[in-house]
């Protein structure tokens, strides 16, 4: 018999809270506890004051995720949970990069950043500051390209997300 | 109405229906103990923070009522801990109030300060930390309607001392007022067409079996559950917490099913090939090797937790709901079908092929002798309360059970200790029934100081303890799977003298040693009015049989 490893995914969680000050430990102790890996987690007040939306991103297998989603509905602050497809939300996420700049360095490293829609936010002798704002594999993509530089800090935010309004979903 | 937040504490629990609390005072929860003085409300005082959670716990499932423990900051809450996961793990609705230093305390490593919120989340449904005291009242609303709905559990309302003091308007407020609150008892999930499925399914078995957990006892579904094994010819294996919601004596019954259950009910489960799951969530006590489990049954799993569906077991058939409504559905949809003669003549078959037998012995005392002997003079009508180990076992297998929540053990977290307090508790609850707890010398040692509490309000309980002087169940896998490298489980040289210990407490005690004393002590020890203690000498090495070692299957199983 063959046995077929299930496919390990990354999963968006959008999961609408109560917003009080436990809130987030009942959220993210729920994932530890039940060994869920977490990638990123972003929580923010929304539009009504007293909800909060938490933004999840996890790791695992479709069995894995679907145990996630039941187990996060449980909670009893939870008011809604949703899993957000990759190519059917806006998912964002900023990064704020300090890159080894020498004066030599300095005009490839800018056009990198034109290239991603970077803004330099510092630059001193001998480096700079960048931040970037965009989808994980944008983020990815610009550090890739800037290691060769030396990257000497990074400051990411984690990614915040929202189903798509439009009905034909746009590439991302 | 104004009042102090300590007496809209108990205001709040009069007015959902709690009287009667269990707890321990000390410092950060005095504001209400104050209350709890002046109006005159019932209060068990507990001899350790454990006892009174355990025994609220035992309350609870006598009766089918919240259980509500209070007990101060600090330790007093830690020592709420046990309590609480045990209560959680077998889904009892607990409410635990705790004192907390002032709000303005909070954070600085103040005297008996303990993060008593954080420590509960993962052992509790829910749990608070209260810093407004204009918010007391609904929280507790909040805090009883989620421990009780769904599938209950323990909730934990943390009180800093300066919020009981304070002063707000009082009214009481009803569920139907908590904003934002989504949680949803009655998942309003729609099953008609699964239960036509679910009928379908049961017109079509040859070899149905319907495997019943601690959800049963919980939605009162006994009744329908008998109906529906009658009527559609299924027989019914229980879990340890679901003894009690199918007669043993009925023809139907498998009694208990997995590690230690009998052979019959893991052999019919694994010749099944329908296994309908009413409320149970294929604990690894269970199931033992789970790919192996029911290998031949379409699996249905019947429970009101969306997370349990699919957490362990892969089901063909899911029904989310209370049980007793699903099941009293499905019984309106079926016909009297499939007698299922050949596989009750089957099942009959593996009852005659592996009975559950124990050795008599003329001089020794056995501990399932001891076990059928209470199950015969109380007629399987006494509450049975128990510790965790073999005698846990013992008691569940060994003893006649007829109704619900007459039988109350801590499945799940597997409590030593849980026995003496949660008789107290059940005893409390059902002062109309003879409450018996089964424990060991290990489990009796483990909360001892109970015997104060039985003692001081005079609670009848009768407690019989199996004493082995070993931790059996740690000895007997020492034995089985270790080559008999008895690694601290001998307990008998530092064991006390109980009879007298007993009495030192101010408690009635006996000891039996040779079995022909054992029915005479027993009769004498129920018809006391106090409670008794009944230290029984028992085998000192007999082993829980038959047994299906962790993570095994039926054809694994030792001793029958």
């Amino acid at each position: 018999m063959i046995s077929q490893e299930p496919e390990i995914k990354q999963y968006t969680l959008s999961v609408l809270v109560r917003n009080h000050a436990g809130v987030l430990s009942h959220v993210a102790g729920l994932f530890a506890r039940r060994g869920y890996n977490i990638e990123s987690i972003t929580a923010g007040v929304t539009e009504r004051p007293d909800i909060t939306r938490i933004t999840i991103v996890v790791t695992g297998d479709h069995k894995i995720m679907e145990q996630v989603l039941k187990q996060c509905q449980k909670l009893v602050d939870v008011i809604n949970v949703s899993s957000l497809k990759y190519n059917e939300s806006v998912t964002r996420e900023l990064a704020i990069i300090a890159v080894t700049a020498r004066p030599e360095s300095r005009s490839s490293i800018i056009e990198i950043a034109g290239v991603f829609a970077a803004k330099v936010v510092d630059m001193a002798e001998d480096a700079m500051i960048l931040e970037v704002v965009g989808n994980a594999r944008h983020i990815d993509s610009i550090i890739q390209l800037l290691s060769p530089f030396g990257i000497e800090n990074i400051a990411r935010t984690g990614v915040v997300a929202l189903a798509y309004r439009s009905r034909i979903a746009p590439i991302n | 109405m104004k009042l102090k937040g300590a007496d809209i504490v108990i205001e709040s629990l009069k007015f959902h229906g709690v009287d009667l609390v269990f707890g321990y005072p000390g410092g950060t929860i005095m504001p209400v103990y104050d209350a709890l003085y002046r109006a005159g409300f019932k209060h068990i005082l507990a001899r350790h923070e454990q006892g009174a959670a355990h025994a609220a716990d035992g309350y609870a499932r006598a009766t089918g009522k919240t259980g509500v423990v209070l007990a101060t900051s600090g330790p007093g809450a830690t020592n709420l801990v046990t309590g609480l996961a045990t209560a959680y793990m077998d889904s009892v609705p607990l409410i635990a109030i705790t004192g907390q230093v002032s709000t303005s305390s909070i954070g600085t490593d103040a005297f008996q300060e303990a993060d008593i919120y954080g420590i509960t989340i993962p052992i509790t449904k829910y749990n608070y930390l209260v810093k407004d005291v204009s918010k007391l009242a609904e929280t507790f609303a909040e805090a009883f309607y989620i421990a009780r709905s769904g599938r209950p559990g323990p909730v934990l309302i943390d009180i800093p001392k300066d919020v009981q003091l304070a002063v707000a308007e009082y009214a009481p407020v009803l569920e139907a007022d908590i904003p934002l609150l989504r949680y949803s008892p009655r998942p309003v999930y729609e099953y008609e067409a699964e239960l036509d499925q679910l009928a379908a399914m049961i017109g079509e078995a040859e070899r149905p079996v319907l495997y019943v957990g601690g959800g049963a006892i919980i939605s009162e579904a006994s009744e329908i559950i008998g109906s529906l094994a009658r009527m559609a010819s299924i027989p019914v294996v229980h879990t340890l917490t679901g003894v009690g919601a199918f007669p043993d004596h009925d023809p139907l019954s498998l009694g208990m099913v997995g590690m230690h259950g009998g052979r019959y009910a893991n052999e019919a489960i694994a010749g099944a090939d329908l296994l309908i799951a009413a409320g149970a969530r294929f604990d690894d006590r269970v199931t033992g090797k789970i790919s192996e489990f029911a290998k031949r049954a379409r699996i249905v799993h019947i429970d009101i937790d969306p997370a349990e569906v699919g957490k362990v077991m892969p089901t063909d058939l899911a029904i989310l709901g209370n049980l007793r409504e699903v099941l009293e559905r499905l019984v309106a949809k079926l016909a009297p079908g499939n007698p299922h003669t050949g596989w009750l003549d089957q099942i009959q078959a593996w009852k005659d092929q592996y009975p559950l037998v124990h050795e008599l012995s003329e001089t020794t005392l056995k501990p399932q002798q001891v076990v059928q002997t209470i199950s015969e003079l109380t007629r399987g009508e006494a509450i049975i309360t128990t510790g965790v180990g073999q005698h846990q076992m013992w008691a569940a297998v060994f003893s006649e059970h007829r109704h619900p929540r007459h039988f109350i053990s801590s499945g799940g977290l597997g409590t030593m200790g849980f026995c003496i307090p949660s008789g107290i508790g059940a005893q409390l609850g059902r002062p109309d029934k003879l409450v018996v707890t089964i424990t060991g010398d290990g489990s009796f040692q483990m909360n001892i100081q109970e015997l104060a509490t039985a003692a001081y309000y005079n609670v009848p309980v009768k407690i019989v303890i199996l004493n082995n002087g070993y931790l059996g169940m740690v000895r007997q896998w020492q034995e089985l799977f270790f080559e008999h490298r008895y690694s601290h489980t001998l307990l008998e040289g530092g064991n006390p003298d109980f009879v007298m210990v007993a009495k030192g407490f101010g408690v009635e005690a006996f000891r039996v040693t040779r079995p022909s004393e054992l029915r005479a002590t027993l009769e004498k020890a129920f018809a006391l009015p106090g409670p008794v203690v009944i230290d029984c000498m028992v085998e000192k090495e007999e082993n829980v049989f038959p047994m299906i070692p962790s993570g095994g299957t039926v054809n694994d199983t030792i001793g029958y």
